[in-house]
This record gives structure tokens, sequence and C-alpha cells, in this order.
């Protein structure tokens, strides 16, 4: 089943992701939580994409849904000219061997009771992926390729520290070869130090093996640093997307410029004067009118209470707003992209 | 910092040790700081560096068993806490010292009502009626700025957001107006733009209140936001202290300047990150010299021998726990 061009890349249209809450005998009244929207983006090859945004905001869901962890209500993933929604049996296998995923906890995603040998084998058996000697090799290629010493490799979890139980999780990721990295928070459990470790490393394998990334976080400043280009969510949808840098410096829409401006950097001269932060994310089963925002931003007028913008197509750029910010220079920047 | 401001708490030569296999080992060294009235220090470092440790044992909240204060004075009121009774200390705590930690929903009572919590605080130190408690509780959860109070005064901690429990966490510290407020990374846990709130929040209520803030932190952009002084721990000790602007202006230990180098940053491309290699050495395995010599790039053979001071850099009180960088900047 293929569609269109396979060039190895991500093409994401359309996600959508429903939950139901609530309801039952004594339960609380039945809500639906719109977790996903309506969210498209793509990924070519070898390149990566942050998703960012606060807590409740989808990022997650739609991180889990690319690999059907969480099954999608609509919309459609392909993978290199696959249908991933509609892959079944064998093809379905095939299309994990390349997918993979790091999660931000990886002392929660490994077995307690399995050695890391086990851990990184197992999925090559799965798989069967060559003989006994060669699953073998292969898991103590994937533990010195992410920095970890062969001996270390017949241990249990709980003799790692923070780090290298997420090198681990980043091995066993790697043991099958995958072309794409589903990455969900995966620095921020670690120290600062650490977390530069594993930032590294993570450039490292993207350079050597030609990956592609799904890089999801809440800090601005590792999506900065890691990604090419970004797509920031609010309430389930993307309300803004475009080259990291580009969005960081100069945001269109004035969520992006609060989440910028609200990231605190190591510098006392440049201390937030923001006064104007106004509340919180309203809850995704429970949220406004209109543009999802309108209640916290600053520039809501008219039809951003009743109507949802959409997020529109510049060059190289895209931004959910009615009023976007407005640059000067920003022209002269869409035009080099 | 302005020398002619009041000293509220003053830790001299703080040393905390844990037990681990029937032997006591420190993990707070020699730590010796002072916070003036209406200052915010902050306290930096990365896990295992002993910053939570030290708020503990200013508190003498460690437990009871397995953990000591070996040795050192926490000054606070014209009184020695490290050697007030349990009954004197109890009196201290959320009193005139108070303490918020990272995640509030471990630190509320589920099955009480936020205002009944709030109360609670006043009414142990304070000889209030209950009336006048709920009372004085509504006015600090409008002092914090939790949208209709009335109503949320009798809400349990479970219907508050994460930004609004901290904020609850901070009317209670507030309760009995202390003089000195512990803050363990108490916006760790929160989204950046609300973590910017409770920042803002905090300087706001210190600067009416009047209150001294130990604020405890991993992140240098925090740190940057919201501190007059700056402590950077690293291995149980204090390694560079020094005003806000001279920490970031002119980094000087060499843990110090890794660390701004490790970190990426929202405003600028950070091209190079660079990472510390190696880790914090484990409590029971610090090295007989210089803790951070075995991952310092500009280590020299005596930093493996001798256990470095820490002296000043200049007269505006930067002080560093280096000998080579110490040589280099005085040229």
């Amino acid at each position: 089943m293929t569609i269109g061009a396979g060039n190895g890349s991500l093409e994401v249209r359309n996600l959508t992701k429903h939950f139901t809450i609530g309801g039952g005998l004594f339960g609380p009244e039945r809500k639906i939580v719109r977790a996903v929207n309506d969210v498209s983006f793509t990924i070519p090859k070898g390149t990566s994409l942050g998703l960012v945004g606060e807590s409740g905001c989808g990022k997650s869901t739609v991180a889990r849904s690319l690999l059907r962890l969480i099954e999608p209500d609509a919309g459609s993933v392909i993978f290199d000219g696959t249908d991933v929604r509609a892959a079944k049996g064998k093809a379905l296998r095939q299309l994990r061997r390349r997918m993979q995923i790091v999660f931000q906890d990886p002392y929660s995603s490994l077995n307690p009771r399995r050695t890391i040998r086990q851990a990184l084998e197992e999925p090559l058996r799965v798989h069967g992926l060559g003989s006994g000697k060669e699953i073998s090799e292969k898991a103590e290629a994937a533990i010195a390729e992410v920095g970890l010493s062969k001996e270390v490799i017949d241990r249990y979890p709980h003799e790692f520290s923070g780090g290298q139980r997420q090198r681990i999780g980043i091995a066993r990721a790697l043991v099958l070869d995958p072309e794409l990295i589903v990455a969900d928070e995966p620095v921020s459990a670690l120290d600062v130090s650490v977390q530069a470790q594993i930032l590294r490393l993570l450039e490292n394998l993207r350079e050597r093996r030609g990956l592609s990334f799904l890089f999801v976080s809440h800090d601005l400043g590792v999506v900065r640093h890691f990604c090419d280009r970004v797509c920031v969510m609010y309430l389930g949808r993307i309300v803004e997307q475009g080259v990291t840098a580009e969005v960081l410096d100069r945001p269109l829409h004035p969520y992006t410029k609060l989440l910028r401006d609200s990231s605190p950097v190591p510098d006392p001269t440049a201390r937030l004067t923001l006064t104007k932060i106004l509340g919180e994310v309203p809850s995704p089963a429970d949220p406004p009118p209109g543009c999802t925002f309108h209640p916290r931003c600053p520039r809501a007028a008219g039809r951003c209470m009743t109507a949802i913008p959409a997020l529109e197509h510049g060059p190289g750029r895209k931004a959910a707003c009615y009023y976007p910010e407005r640059w000067p220079d920003l022209q002269t920047a869409e035009a080099a992209v | 910092m302005t020398q002619a401001q009041e000293t509220a708490l003053e830790i001299r030569g703080l040393r905390t040790e844990f037990r681990i296999g029937g032997q006591w080992y420190p993990a707070v060294r020699d730590l010796s700081l002072s916070v003036a009235k209406n200052e915010t220090l902050a306290i930096v470092g990365e896990s295992g560096s002993g910053k939570s440790v030290t708020a503990l044992s200013i508190l003498r909240l460690l437990p009871q068993a397995g953990a000591r204060i070996g040795a050192g004075e926490i000054r606070f009121d014209g009184r020695n806490l490290a050697q007030l009774s349990e009954r004197e200390m109890s009196d201290v705590r959320g009193n005139s010292i108070a303490m918020i930690f990272q995640e509030p929903m471990t630190s509320l009572n589920p099955t009480m009502t936020v205002g009944e919590q709030i109360a609670e605080a006043i009414t142990i130190h304070r000889k209030v009626s209950r009336a006048e408690a709920m009372a004085e509780a509504l006015h600090l959860l409008k002092e914090v700025k939790i949208p209709s109070a009335e109503s949320r005064l009798h809400d349990y901690p479970h219907q508050f957001s994460g930004g609004m429990r901290q904020r609850v966490m901070i009317a209670m510290a507030l309760a009995c107006r202390p003089k000195v407020l512990l803050a363990d990374e108490p916006t760790t846990a929160l989204d950046v733009t609300i973590q910017a709130q409770v920042l803002m929040q905090l300087d706001e209520l210190k600067e009416a209140y009047g209150m001294s803030v130990l604020f405890i932190t991993h992140n240098l952009g925090v740190v940057a936001q919201i501190a007059d002084r700056v402590a950077v721990m690293y291995a149980g000790e204090i390694v560079e202290l020094a005003a806000v602007d001279a920490l970031f202006a002119q980094p000087t230990h060499p843990y110090t300047e890794a660390l701004l180098r490790a970190m990426p940053r929202v405003d600028r491309a950070t091209e190079n990150l660079e990472p510390i290699p190696g880790g914090v050495p484990a409590v029971t395995a610090m090295p007989p010299g210089c803790a951070y010599a075995p991952r310092c790039p500009y280590r020299q053979p005596s930093c493996e021998k001798d256990r470095p001071e820490l002296v000043p850099l200049d007269d505006t009180g930067h002080l560093v726990r280096c000998p080579v960088r110490l040589a280099k900047g005085r040229g």
C-alpha cells in the first residue's frame, strides 16, 4: 500500500483524537476531551521537528498516535509512502521497526527484573532479526553506540543513573535500526550537564544514521538547540509552525510570544517584566469558543471570540491568528526560507 | 549586597551527615552563607549537590535516624537553630521560618479544604478563633491572587490546578508572616507561563512582607530571574557565591562556567552545547582534593591533593573555591 513518493518522510494530515471522560453510574458528567484537533505536519527524512506546548496541549498524544500506541480517531499518518493507520499484521510490524520511541522516564519503561541485554535483545527476537549470536552482537553494538561500556550489558536497570538509563532507552530504540525516532521529553528529567550529554548523543546519532526526529518538549531552549522546525501547540491545535529560530525570534502567534517570553534565560539583565501573563490553560474538556487562546490573549478582539482562525499558509511559516504580531524584517526572513 | 542590611539568617560551617553502611558521610560540607532581610539568595546546583539538604537542615526536617547535623551553627533571631529542642523548633517551623516544596499536591492534605489548612497553620502559632483564622485564610488567598477566593476557600486541593496549588502553599507559608521563606524548587513542576507568574508573585510578596527568601533551584534561568545573590553548590559545597549580576557576567568557578555552557538557551542559537563529562562523585567516594577536579579541564596536580578554600575574588563579596582560577584572575 504505497501512497505518494516513498521518500522516507513522515506526513501527518488532519490528525484528531478525542477522549471521553466521566460518565458511568456514579461518575461526573460525561465529557469529550478534544486532545488533538486537526494537526498536520511533515518531517522530511533526516530532519527534526519539535512539538512544544504546556501540559495538556496534546503533544504527547500526537507523539503516541503516530506509532498507534494511541489509536487516532481521524486523519492520516503516512510514513515513507505507507499508510500507518491502515497497516495490519506484518506491514504494521515492519513500520514499528522503522519508527521507534524514547520516553521521558526510562526507568519506568524498563522492566526492573530483566537485564539490559534482555531488554535490548527482545525487540530483535520479536522481529526475528538474525541468529542468537547476531542478536547478541547487535545489542552490544547498540550499547557501545550510546556511550556505555559493553561490560554493563548484563546489569539491571536500578544499577544505572538517570542519564545512563536514558542512554539505555535510546539504545533500545536503536537496535532495530529505525529511521524515525519519536522522543517524548527525552531530556526533561535530567540535570543540565547530563541533558547536554544526551542531546549531543542524539545529534551524533542523527548525523551518523540520518535519523528523523519528532522531538516533544516543553523546554524551548532544548527545542531551539535540537530541532530544525517547530510546531507550537495550544489546547490540541497547532497555533504556529516554522523554522525554529524564526519562530522563536519573531513569533507571529501571541501564544508563541508568551511562551518564549516566559522561558527564563540565564541573564539577569533580561528579567521578565511582563505583568500581563493572565490566567491558565483552560481544560481541554471545556475549551473557550473561537480561538481557544483568546481569554489569555492581549490582542484578542471581535471575531477571536467566535471563530477559530485557520493555520494560514505563508512562505515557510504558518500561524493560526487573526491579529498576528508584526515584525518589520519578517518579509526578508521569509524570502530566505 | 549592601553591607548595612541586617542579616536574617546566617549559617556557619554547616556539616550535615548521613549514615551509610555504619559510617557517617557528609552531604553538606563546611557551608557558610547569610541571607539579608529583604534579600533573595538562590542556591543552584544539580541533583545530589546538597541544596535541598541545606534547606532541610535549617528547619531540622532531616530524618531522625541516619541523618545528623555534624557541625556548624544556624543563627536565626539570636539563637542557634541547630541546638534548639524539638519543641522550640516546632515553634519556629511554619511560623518565623516557612517552607514551600516542589510538588504542592504531596504537601497538601487531600481530606481538608484549603481554607481549613491555611487556618490550621494560623491557629497553631497564634491565639485566634477559628472564624478569625478563616477570615485571614481568605485574605491570604486573595493576596496570592487566587480568582474567586471566597468560593475556592472551601474547595479541596484536587480541585486546584498545579499553579493554583502552589499559590495555596505560598498562602499557607505566609500565614504567620515568616521572616525567612525557604523555597525548594517551587516552580519546577509548573509550566513556564505559570512559573513566570509564580516567580513574579514571590518577588512581590517578598517586598510586601519584608521577607528573606532562600530559593533552591537547578535552573540557572530561574536564578537569573529571581535572585539577588547566588550560591552555586557542587558535591555538598558552595563553589561560588556572588551577586547575581556578577555571577552571570563573570562566572569564575569552572563548574559555574561549565553549567552555563551546557544550558541551551531560548533567546539565542547555541551551536556548541558543551556537556560536562562524567558525573557527580558519590557521597561515599568524595575525592580528597577538589570535588570537581575529576571533571575539570583546568585541573592541576595540586587540585587532586588539596581541598580548596572558598576565598574572595575581589572586594564585592564574590567568593570562589578554585585556586587555579583565582591565580589566573589576579594575573
